[in-house]
């Protein structure tokens, strides 16, 4: 079960972030063994990232976040190195979806960017639908998702959905 | 209540209801299919996280190994072994070494029909729309969910109309026109949407265009690009499938998101310019650029037409002696058709080297992987830094036409001055 409130660091992040800059070729072909791999996530961008994230830290980005390959090592290893959510402008589709699947909150709230530093302290309520810049004081409002997703999402994923219950959470329990 | 758009119309047949966009539905899979970068990830989900033995349905999910074939590696041969065995185990259909790229035999070998819902571990799945398929990329636990659920959830997408109008000249070829509209909606500009082709030159555009189209909607973010259904895509299916092929268009009462119009009558050579594939120019503004290497293949221009311009332009001469030009047809029977019109042939006395059905360079696994700084012109849809090879090496994209005009060459060229 996922945390209804994520409480975190601010790491940021400009546009078109994409599925190489999270996780870099040379690293990705060498091994497919996540907890080998997640020491190089966001390397490129930003060297100290892997080693400093803190569980529940938030990342905040620009446009298009995700947007390349359709490989699922990218927020997988997000959520391993302790991300508890990925706040921006826009997400490329695929990475949107691996992202729910996968269990990590992703939340396209435009307005965040501009007015959030790197290393401000950060709370999102996920079922309300409200981002807190602690530091700063401000309150920043987005639609949650829509009751299908909401369902997937605070359990954790799809994975954990159907760990948990038997079934997707389309499917009739018959166990 | 307004018509329906392509996409609407194939979502509220496998959701079993009327659906409109933004909405979340669960819709009945058609096909699924996974290849050698993403089917193992997909078989780990479905047996060590979802724990489940059973595909819902053996005709219904493809393997293909098309990424690095034959293998370069032990650790893809390993790869390789784990999908032959669950194919096996499963019964289900896969297309081994030599046969070619996905996006092209599944076509190609009949199993794609219009009004399918096509759902693969690769984000050029999008390919599919040209035959009026609702066809998308996923990652691979979608990809697992579908294979023993046979259902994926979607959000119903809006539809962006894309209406290309105009003369069409020859050396214009369906990967400038993609280009173009890349180039002027940006990386993100059809994020979440179905895109839809009309107009006169797509009805005029050939099978092979079409689907260089629909491959790169996926480079300006969209879920789905769709082509409606008409007399020629009937003719081209109709050898290959069995069963009723659905005419799928659209209502004429639609609304969709936004229509925007082109019109390519004056339009240049396009070209890619790297780091990014919306960073597109004209080639008058980047003709001239020394290169290294050529390549002429991948899902986006592997087909016969693609081959075909090349030769025309490569007939006679020989490529320049800085450059060396891969050309890889995208699947056997292209190949077969290259050989038997004596275009292989054109390619071989100019100097080109032909490879077997495969990804090849495309995606840098093998076969033409670039060093440090080296230039590739390249017919394929991916230029991000490294894609085809060391970090600091470099990818145009561009049509077969400056493909071949390039090679020539020895230099980013301009295809007009062999017209
Ligand atoms: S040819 Fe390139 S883009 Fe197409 S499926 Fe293969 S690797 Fe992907």
């Amino acid at each position: 079960m996922l945390e209804m409130v994520i409480r975190g660091r601010v790491w940021k992040f400009g546009d078109n972030v994409n599925t190489d800059n999270i996780i870099p070729g040379r690293y990705k072909f060498k091994t497919q063994n996540l907890n080998e791999l997640v020491q190089y996530v966001l390397i490129d961008l930003n060297p100290e990232f892997a080693k400093k994230v803190k569980k529940g830290d938030i990342i905040v980005a620009g446009r298009n976040f995700g947007y390349g390959s359709s490989r699922e090592h990218a927020p997988r290893l997000l959520k391993l190195a302790g991300v508890g959510a990925v706040v921006a402008k826009s997400f490329a589709r695929i990475f949107f979806r691996n992202a729910i699947n996968i269990g990590l909150p992703v939340i396209i709230a435009p307005e965040v960017y501009d007015k959030t530093d790197e290393g401000d302290i950060m709370e999102v309520n996920l079922e309300k639908g409200i981002i807190k810049n602690l530091s700063k004081n401000l309150t920043f409002k987005f639609k949650p998702y829509p009751r299908e997703i909401m369902k997937i999402v605070l359990e954790g994923g799809v994975i954990e959905y159907y760990r948990k219950h038997g079934v997707f959470p389309w499917e009739e329990s018959t166990k | 209540m307004s018509g329906q758009t392509m996409a609407e119309k194939i979502l509220s047949h496998a959701a079993g209801k009327n659906v409109s966009p933004g909405e979340f539905i669960i819709a009945n899979v058609d096909l699924v299919f996974a290849h050698d970068g993403t089917a193992l990830l997909a078989i780990d989900v479905m047996k060590e996280e979802l724990k489940r033995e059973k595909i819902f349905d053996k005709n219904k999910v493809v393997f293909i190994i098309d990424h690095a074939a034959p293998s370069p590696a032990v650790g893809m041969s390993i790869v390789h072994k784990t999908m032959r065995a669950f194919a096996k185990k499963h019964g289900i259909r896969i297309y081994d070494v030599g046969n070619g790229i996905c996006h092209q035999i599944l076509p190609e070998n009949g199993h794609i029909k219009p009004g399918m819902v096509v759902i693969g571990a690769d984000s050029h799945t999008v390919t599919h729309g040209a035959f009026g398929a609702f066809a998308t990329g996923v990652g691979s636990t979608d990809a697992a969910i579908a294979m023993v659920t046979g259902k994926i959830w979607l959000r119903v997408p809006e539809t962006l109309k894309i209406v290309v109008d105009g003369e069409k000249k020859p050396w214009i070829m369906g990967k400038d026109i993609i280009l173009h509209i890349i180039g002027s909606l940006g990386s993100d500009g059809a994020n979440y949407m179905a895109v839809e082709f009309h107009g006169k030159v797509i009805k005029e555009l050939s099978i092979d265009s079409r689907m260089t189209l629909t491959n790169m909607v996926v480079e300006m973010g969209a879920k789905a690009g769709l082509i409606p259904v008409d007399e020629k895509t009937i003719e081209w299916l109709k050898p290959r499938v069995s069963g009723e092929l659905k005419k799928i268009v659209p209502d004429s009462d639609t609304k969709y998101y936004e229509t925007l119009h082109y019109d390519i009558t004056d339009l240049e050579p396009q070209v890619a310019v790297p780091p990014n594939v919306d960073n597109v120019k004209s080639i008058s503004e980047v003709e001239g650029l020394e290169i290294d290497q050529v390549f002429i293949g991948s899902c986006t221009n592997g087909r016969f037409e693609d081959f075909y311009i090349a030769a025309k332009i490569l007939k006679g001469k020989r490529i320049a002696p800085n450059v060396r030009c891969i050309a890889i047809p995208a699947s056997k029977r292209v190949y077969g058709e290259i050989l038997k019109s004596g275009i292989a042939n054109i390619l071989l006395e100019a100097g080109c080297v032909i490879g077997p059905p495969t990804c090849g360079p495309c995606v840098g696994a093998h076969m033409g992987i670039l060093g440090p700084g080296e230039i590739a012109v390249s017919t394929s849809n991916r230029n991000f830094p490294g894609r085809m090879g060391d970090r600091t090496s470099k990818v145009y994209l561009v049509s077969p036409a400056t493909a071949a005009a390039s090679a020539v060459k020895g230099k980013l060229s301009d295809p007009r001055d062999f017209f």
